[in-house]
């Protein structure tokens, strides 16, 4: 069973397709690349996948659980970190920490122990009593990451998680994110920037709203460049007239 | 259950620890009707004659007149700040973090709804200690009862809150809100005149502020205060919550697209 499958998935916004026809399914435990550039149509797939709206066609599993059909039940089994910050910041790390818990409907011992191991993971452990304002992007980020864990989910999805990180904190969270992947959690991971790609990741590639590719990194890329090919695949296309 | 309870209490605590924190937001919230009580019913007490009408026995001072009309001043006030604070949840995301809990939509909207209420009421009951210190008293149990009309009327106009908040897309739009939703609720209703002196200068604003929701919020409180039941205005503040969250949870519902169209301008 996959963490996350999607079939023939369409949104449009009026008369814009936005997703036509998107179909894949991620391998389990692996990081997963969503490949696309700017406007490909990557946040409305993650828009569709958190459930802020639903698409009129198309299924969304997520551990087996139809979002359409089972929206609770898919949503529990999923972590998301969403490309704007959420973060309260004037709560501390701890308190960010148990807010989500709650949400999730957690509280007591059972919130506390999965809480501190979701920080220990991410090497986080010892700013628990600190306020989120005090953190610097990377640590925000991480600790979103975090909480995103919290409940254990089946897939972690990150929406462009390194949009405003400096170059230092980009590679830590993704290296981060890859160590999570080797310990067996299924990753899926939207960005545009080639270089957070490992050659051993999954690499789905989105544009104009369609699936280009789905394959290893390094099959992609085909003992040349994953960049070249990339940019290959999503060059614009010449405009008659 | 108790995984939802616990949620509700989440958000509770989460509204009261952010309200605290913004001490500015308390006074603002305190200041406001306590300008009116002072300054504004100072000046229309010789102006304006009140005859005895229900709930009240005998003659009464115009600010114990206005005192319901400022308590529901401050729900008003409150219901559009947390509708305010949802258009800004839904730029900032943590909206988006609140919706994908697993626990229905629904219990969720209405937990940020009882929460905004928490803060509401709390705020009245310290401006109602202030007037009782200026003088301004009611009857000791009045005190009390009036705590379930304050939480309806304040579900209520929270419930319009939620409702505004699903359907504007843009923070900037909220100066609009106020404009056109704040003043004229607190003006054309029964907060500052009684109906028998609106009818005095036209018919019509009589019978709009008789279909005003924010009047029966206010009789509500009013006689409550009293100690007595208003039937009717009872009968149209839970008709009012029923239809403003209803259409709230019609807004926020992922299948009606109205936050695909917020995502697309966003």
């Amino acid at each position: 069973m996959s963490a996350l499958t999607v079939t023939e998935l369409s949104y449009r916004y009026g008369a814009t397709h936005a997703l036509s026809d998107v179909s894949f399914s991620l391998p389990e435990g692996q990081f997963c690349a969503l490949l696309g550039p700017n406007g490909a149509g990557k946040s409305t797939l993650f828009a569709l996948l958190t459930r802020l709206f639903v698409a009129p066609r198309g299924r969304i599993e997520i551990a087996g659980h139809d979002m359409s059909r089972h929206p609770r039940r898919a949503l529990a089994r999923m972590g998301v970190v969403f490309q704007q910050p959420t973060l309260d910041l004037e709560m501390t790390v701890a308190g960010n920490m148990r807010y989500f818990a709650a949400l999730h409907g957690m509280s007591g011992r059972q919130a506390q122990g999965r809480i501190d191991a979701a920080l220990d993971r991410l090497g986080m452990a010892e700013r628990a009593n600190e306020k989120a304002r005090n953190l610097n992007g990377g640590h925000r980020r991480r600790m979103e990451i975090a909480r995103a864990l919290i409940h254990e989910p089946a897939v972690l999805l990150l929406d462009e998680p390194t949009v405003g990180l400096d170059t230092a904190a980009r590679r830590a969270i993704t290296a981060h994110v890859h160590g999570l992947a080797a310990e067996g959690l299924t990753v899926f991971w939207a960005t545009h920037l080639v270089d957070e790609i490992a050659s051993g990741d999954e690499v789905v590639i989105l544009h104009r709203g369609r699936i280009m590719a789905q394959d290893r990194a390094a099959v992609l890329a085909d003992g040349g460049d994953l960049t070249e090919v990339f940019m290959n695949m999503t060059a614009p296309l010449a405009v008659p007239g | 259950m108790s995984g939802w309870l616990t949620a509700l209490a989440a958000i509770v605590l989460r509204e009261a620890a952010r309200f605290i924190h913004q001490r500015g937001r308390f006074l603002a919230a305190l200041v406001r009707p306590l300008v009116w009580l002072v300054v504004f019913a100072a000046g229309f007490r010789a102006a304006l004659g009140l005859s005895i009408i229900p709930p009240y026995q005998t003659y009464i001072t115009y600010e114990v007149y206005i005192l319901p009309g400022l308590c529901g001043m401050i729900l008003l006030f409150n219901g559009m700040q947390s509708s305010l604070s949802l258009v800004y949840d839904q730029e900032m995301g943590s909206m988006r973090l609140l919706l994908t809990s697993p626990l229905p939509r629904w219990w969720l909207l209405l937990s940020k709804l009882l929460a905004g209420v928490a803060v509401a009421v709390l705020q009245v009951y310290v401006f109602l200690a202030i007037a009782a210190f200026m003088d301004i008293t009611l009857p000791l149990a009045g005190y009390v009862l009036v705590l379930p009309a304050l939480v309806l009327g304040g579900l209520m106009l929270g419930a319009l809150g939620l409702l505004i908040s699903s359907t504007i897309t843009q923070l900037e739009n909220f100066a609009g809100v106020m404009n056109f939703v704040i003043f004229p609720m607190f003006f054309l209703s029964t907060a500052l005149y009684p109906l028998w002196k609106m009818a005095e200068s036209s018919e019509l604003l009589r019978d709009i502020c008789a279909v005003n929701p924010f009047t029966h919020v206010v009789e509500l409180i009013r006689f409550a205060l009293y100690g007595q039941i208003a039937p009717w205005s009872l009968l149209w503040v839970l008709l009012g919550l029923a239809v403003f969250f209803v259409a709230a949870l019609w807004g926020y519902d992922p299948a009606r697209g109205m936050m695909g169209r917020k995502a697309r301008r966003g």
